[in-house]
């Protein structure tokens, strides 16, 4: 189970956060109580530049020092806070999230073409694969991750969600199997500015984990979703594919159906199915991923999970219930199912 | 030294009351156990190598056979197999030979394995109804791929795919030779093959001409002696094999006894008829690996870049690095043959002493080669010791593409694996270049268990696959987290990277 809802309004105009919070109760029914999350793209204007890093300390006195000591030595900590959290009587406030405005130093990485960005990412990598009382949940510009042990309204309040202002959202209403009431195991998961939310089980999470760690990357959250956000950034970031041909690489047509294309085509999915076959994405699983200019939503192969579409005005909803995008929008238009593997891609136009 | 007769390995028992004395048995043993003698048929047991051939013929189901009819003083060190190997070796003052696969009780890793299958939390897949995908292609895999993607949607594709064999079901047959095994037999296996869609080895024995119509479904295997090597025989392979080393033997050449080498084989082989065909140990134009990378690349532009090359090694200790030289080396897949790998004649002390098993040799060349990132230069087939459907899953899982299977083809011809292939007297038609005995094995007939059994173990792979919540088998490849490791030991378990049953 798990209930995931996404939104993107293609003129950047504002949404208010207090929506998408009910957007996702709606979705209760495919929930626990024991994870829920949102992420905002658009909440730090005035940091726009820096990498905010939200983090989730075990304990501020013990962990912070270790963590502000290895940002210095990697860059700028621009200005750094506690994320303003408001008491709830169903959660039990076990880590405290902190945001840093960080901006790396780029001769560190001489090699890279985009060293900002492979810093940052071996710092998230270097960090929560030492379990050292810090976990790094988000790592993107102008944006941010907000997530907890709880049911979403109850989130949402902890952290007053209706207080922030984002142009896209995505949220996640969670049913653990794995690691119940671990704050790092709900959604959304982040990698610099790719957010994840995944209703399902990827069964070839096995295959995924070697793939991408052979690149560097390092699981370290015990749950299938972060394959997803570090396969898409070496699909998109480092080898330049296009959103839609990752989504191709991820849930690729059948080979009975390759077989029936023009030539050109087959030989460009059979190229995608030979190169990434390690990046298909198996198992029942409904997706949204996000970047500051796009949402995508996608499903996997035969289509295990659901997945439906809306429309109104600039604003492109995507969601495993229609009930939670009539929520947001009474007057929704072109609600749609997409077809198996095949993604849906809401674009920023300004 | 007087050893005297040593005691009998086989006990052959015909029931008078059930035998009609129709005389089959004597005809088919090619061993010479069964004499008529009158209206009885007497029974030479020493002369039993327990093949089979005799009882599976007897219409009456006359015939036993038993195993070790007479008991040794048991002990723990000095086993039958040790003393019978001293007795044997203090006579002849030889090398032993032997054939078949390793026979020493190692615990064997597959049965160590168990999969995974759904419950719940994801549905398991029906292959019945949902599409099941087992395509697999053999051969380099770009790392990334270069597009040129149009504001109007259009995808170009810039990258350039180096040649793969592509194969409807992971299943291959491996290199058999033409000498080690019959014609019929080849030519049974290329008929069954060339039908599922998937491919053989021609061993190195060269291509008989009688098979040229199966081509595109050969393998065409370049080893150490070169035989029946010239441009029209890699010319029509689907893909060039260079055989370094083999599980029944690393570190050996081949050995083809002279019994073997009949007119034809001579001609295939390009040999003189009736001589010992020996290939040297290593290749003499391979001394180190930059050797090794230069026959790749002299037969890759002998055949103008057009067909995939494979190298295979024997698994052995160091296995993992030698593998992730080849992939350096423009090699398009790397084949691992494990210490329970057939042969039809081997030195018993090398079958059954040197080399490593499969399943480690495959989990660490996988690991060596992703963490080096040169995981996609190279596929990796598997060998020696497959002998079902969940060995073929449990191979994928620990990071092959594909296998070879060897001794399990000739089981499905009737071989019964009585490890007298070096003899040249199989009774089956198979291990043999008797006229009057390869002749019993109709190719045509043969073909079809051949098939069945590959295109059985396809399925049970899919429904396997589907249980797992999986629907392509790329997802399975070095999926270690399907497997389970059940009272293997730490380091195995580390070696293999799968957690215990349980964890």
């Amino acid at each position: 189970m798990c209930g995931i809802i996404g939104v993107i309004d293609k003129r950047r105009q504002s949404v208010d956060g207090a929506k998408i919070k009910e957007a996702l109760s709606m979705m209760n029914e495919r929930g626990s109580g024991e994870g829920a999350g949102y992420v905002a793209y658009g909440i730090y204007p005035e940091y726009k530049d820096y990498f905010a890093l939200h983090v989730f300390f075990d304990n501020i006195r013990e962990n912070k020092a270790a963590l502000d000591t290895l940002l210095e030595k990697w860059g700028t900590i621009v200005h750094d806070e506690q994320i303003k959290t408001y008491e709830q009587p169903n959660i039990r406030k076990v880590h405290t999230p902190w945001r840093y405005f960080f901006r790396p130093d780029r001769s560190l990485m001489p090699k890279s073409t985009t060293p900002d960005e492979d810093i940052v990412t071996h710092l998230v990598m270097k960090i929560n694969a030492e379990k050292n009382g810090a976990l790094i949940f988000s790592s993107g510009k102008n944006l941010g991750v907000f997530k907890a042990a709880g049911w979403p309204e109850d989130v949402a309040d902890f952290y007053r969600i209706q207080d922030y202002q984002g142009y896209l959202w995505l949220a996640h209403n969670r049913y653990p199997t794995n690691t119940p009431g671990w704050w790092g195991g709900a959604h959304p998961f982040n990698l610099l500015n790719w957010s994840v939310v995944h209703n399902g089980e990827i069964t070839s999470y096995g295959t995924n984990r070697r793939y991408i760690e052979s690149y560097g990357y390092k699981c370290t959250m015990f749950t299938d979703t972060e394959v997803v956000a570090y396969l898409i950034d070496l699909l998109v970031r480092k080898h330049g594919l296009s959103e839609k041909m990752a989504v191709r690489a991820f849930a690729p047509p059948f080979w009975e159906d390759i077989d029936r294309m023009p030539p050109k085509e087959q030989e460009l999915n059979r190229a995608i199915r030979l190169a990434y076959g390690s990046a298909l994405m198996n198992g029942p699983f409904a997706i949204c991923v996000a970047n500051e200019n796009t949402l995508v939503g996608f499903t996997d192969r035969i289509k295990l999970r659901p997945l439906v579409t809306g429309e109104y005005g600039d604003r492109l909803y995507i969601s495993s219930e229609e009930a939670a995008i009539r929520r947001m929008e009474p007057d929704v238009d072109n609600i749609a199912m997409p077809k198996a593997g095949e993604p849906v891609i809401g674009r920023v136009i300004s | 030294m007087t050893i005297g007769s040593i005691p009998l390995r086989f006990k052959v028992d015909i029931d008078p009351d059930q035998c009609m004395l129709c005389g089959r048995c004597v005809d088919n043993c090619s061993y010479g156990v069964f004499r008529k003698d009158g209206d009885a048929i007497r029974v030479n047991s020493r002369n039993c190598v327990a093949c089979h051939r005799c009882s599976a013929f007897c219409p009456r189901d006359a015939i036993s056979i038993y195993e070790k009819p007479t008991d040794y003083r048991s002990h723990p060190v000095w086993t039958r197999e040790v003393r019978e190997n001293i007795f044997n070796q203090a006579k002849t003052g030889k090398i032993v030979l032997a054939g078949m696969g390793n026979a020493l009780p190692y615990p064997i890793i597959f049965d160590r394995l168990v999969l995974d299958a759904c419950q719940v939390t994801n549905p398991s897949i029906d292959p019945l109804r949902e599409p099941m995908e087992l395509r697999t292609y053999l051969g380099k895999k770009p790392s990334s791929l270069s597009l040129k993607e149009s504001a109007d949607g259009t995808v170009e594709l810039i990258t350039k795919l180096s040649p793969n064999l592509q194969i409807e079901t992971p299943i291959m047959v491996g290199h058999m030779s033409y000498g080690a095994i019959s014609l019929n037999a080849q030519t049974a296996i290329a008929k069954a093959v060339s039908r599922i869609g998937t491919f053989m080895g021609t061993g190195e024995g060269g291509l008989h001409e009688s098979l040229y119509p199966y081509q595109k479904n050969m393998i065409v295997q370049v080893a150490s002696g070169r035989f029946g090597v010239d441009i029209n025989y890699l010319e029509r392979g689907a893909a060039i094999e260079i055989k370094i080393g083999q599980g029944a033997k690393p570190g050996l050449g081949g050995h083809l006894p002279g019994e073997k080498i009949c007119a034809d084989v001579s001609y295939t082989r390009m040999i003189p008829e009736g001589s010992d065909a020996i290939s040297p140990a290593p290749h003499h134009d391979i001394y180190s690996i930059e050797d090794l990378k230069q026959l790749v690349r002299s037969l890759k532009e002998a055949t103008e870049w057009k067909k995939p090359v494979f190298v295979k090694i024997a698994a052995v200790h160091n296995s993992a690095a030698i593998a992730a030289g080849i992939a350096r080396s423009s090699a398009d897949a790397v084949v691992i043959d494990g210490f329970r790998g057939g042969t039809g004649a081997a030195p018993r002390v090398f079958r059954d002493h040197v080399g490593i098993p499969v399943e480690a040799a495959v989990a660490s060349v996988d690991a060596k080669l992703r963490q080096q990132g040169i995981r996609n230069k190279v596929s990796i087939i598997a060998s020696g010791g497959i002998r079902e459907s969940a060995d073929v899953a449990k191979i994928i899982c620990l990071g092959a593409d594909a296998v070879y299977i060897g001794t399990s083809a000739l089981v499905a011809m009737g071989c019964r694996v009585c490890g007298t292939c070096y003899r040249g007297q199989c009774a089956w038609g198979i291990a043999t270049q008797k006229p009057e005995l390869t002749k019993r094995l109709d190719p045509d007939v043969e073909s079809v268990h051949v098939e069945n059994l590959i295109h059985g173990w396809t399925l049970e792979l899919a429904e396997l696959m589907g249980a797992a919540g999986i629907n392509s088998i790329e997802s399975l490849r070095g999926n270690r987290d399907r497997l389970r490791g059940y009272m293997l030991d730490e380091g195995l378990l580390n070696v293999l990277d799968v957690k215990t049953v349980g964890a």
